[in-house]
């Protein structure tokens, strides 16, 4: 996370044709070496991160919102404080990660464009409603389990600040998780209409959960490249079962079922055997056909909008202050 | 959606943070603001939730001059040849002991 002051407009990247700078580029990966905003580095590479680190950030900031839908319907005052700090940490996790994009020369008002006219995309699991309390429940527990699975091996990614802002992340996140958790088990371990209410959650959020480790491995297009340059250190596919082995149990200890008739334990592989995923459906989610996109967009327009007095204001403000000073001197 | 032509874009200001007393300020990220005085008031919210600070700097960032990473090697390679600014660089018998 440094200033786009320290980056030389355009960046520093030479050609892709250059075999040498590549090759050198390659061997400090390799290395584990950690790439700063100012070293060269293939423009690819920056292109990719940009894409990925905006994109993860915007998923904080729409994340914010199938949650906040519960703040004011939260059962306790111990449920709604957690509900409201949780919320509050999804935004600074997408403001770390905005930081973090900023450092590789893309302005943050050209990324918020991105999101607003949906140029950008964000995680497709928030473009599922929330439609009961129980489903904040889910949230925490599958949603964030699921992201922090993806998230702890980025803390060792190769690009610096995205590693650190992630470290940042991640200790916040198990909060999250463990919070969620608990929502759950309050209700498994409650009326029989409660416990339904744990159930229909967990049959509405198992699949997008198990899905937002992104495409099979056959299908995954930006995973070979990114491999090779440390941005992502485990496949969609190994990430993805390495969730499901960890999720398992803690359904089983809720007394919840698994909504997926052909879940077994495979005594061969030492891992749990999933059903097929209809990898259509969610790519209907993510092109915008999801029951959600829209209404999620259209918040964020309007939240951006509210806030264009905001931020005309304090403009104006620090302009007066700036002269009152100047005069004064 | 479009901002009115005449809002500037709000300025970057990194943001440092002393964890404890006794300790030095560290570089924890940046955040956009009018002015100093919002600038902190964004760094408190957005990086020090838990208590993970006694003090904050903010500084906007234009005025933050870093070293050029082309300068690299001109700046810091000398250092590498001159092992004996290393304590181990110097024998000392074993028979005194630590020092």
């Amino acid at each position: 996370m440094y200033s786009q002051g320290l980056i030389r407009p355009g960046g520093p990247d030479g050609g892709e044709d250059d075999a040498d700078a590549l090759a050198r580029f390659q061997a400090r990966i390799d290395a584990e070496e950690k790439i700063e905003p100012g070293d060269w580095m293939p423009a690819a590479y920056r292109k990719t991160l940009i894409r990925q680190i905006s994109q993860h950030a915007h998923s904080e900031i729409v994340g914010m919102q199938p949650e906040g839908n519960w703040i004011t319907r939260a059962p306790t005052l111990r449920r709604k404080a957690a509900l409201i700090a949780k919320v509050q940490d999804e935004g600074g996790h997408g403001l770390y990660l905005y930081a973090a994009a900023e450092t590789l020369g893309i302005a943050r008002e050209e990324m918020e464009e991105q999101l607003l006219t949906g140029a950008a995309k964000y995680s497709s699991i928030f473009n599922y409603p929330t439609l009961t309390w129980a489903d904040v429940g889910a949230i925490g527990w599958l949603v964030d389990g699921a992201a922090i699975m993806n998230q702890i091996p980025l803390c060792r990614c190769s690009f610096g600040p995205y590693a650190r802002a992630m470290i940042r992340v991640c200790k916040e996140e198990s909060f999250h998780q463990r919070q969620g958790y608990e929502v759950m088990t309050a209700l498994a371990k409650g009326s029989p209409a409660q416990k339904a209410m744990a159930q229909d959650a967990l049959d509405r959020w198992w699949t997008p959960s198990v899905m937002m480790f992104g495409p099979p491995d056959s299908d995954s297009t930006h995973s070979d490249q990114s491999m090779a340059w440390k941005i992502k250190r485990f496949t969609n596919d190994s990430l993805r079962q390495r969730f499901i082995d960890a999720t398992v149990p803690q359904a089983e200890y809720l007394g919840l079922r698994i909504p997926d008739p052909d879940l077994r334990w495979n005594a061969e592989t030492g891992h749990y055997d999933i059903g097929p995923l209809d990898w259509d459906d969610f790519w209907r989610v993510v092109k915008g056909g999801g029951p959600m996109n829209r209404q999620r967009i259209a918040n964020r327009r309007r939240a951006h909008d509210d806030g264009q007095w905001v931020r005309a204001a304090a403009a104006a403000h620090a302009a007066k202050r700036a002269a009152r000073r100047e005069a004064a001197e | 959606m479009t901002e009115a032509p005449n809002t500037p874009r709000l300025p970057l200001w990194e943001v440092f943070i002393r964890p404890r007393n006794g300790l030095a300020h560290r570089h924890v990220g940046a955040v956009h603001a009018a002015d100093a005085e919002m600038a902190m008031l964004a760094a408190r919210d957005v990086y020090t939730r838990r208590g993970e600070g006694r003090s904050i700097w903010v500084v906007e960032a234009r005025h933050l001059h870093a070293s050029d990473p082309d300068d690299k090697a001109a700046l810091f390679d000398p250092a590498d040849d001159k092992v004996y600014r290393q304590p181990t660089h110097y024998h000392v018998p074993e028979e005194v002991g630590d020092m």
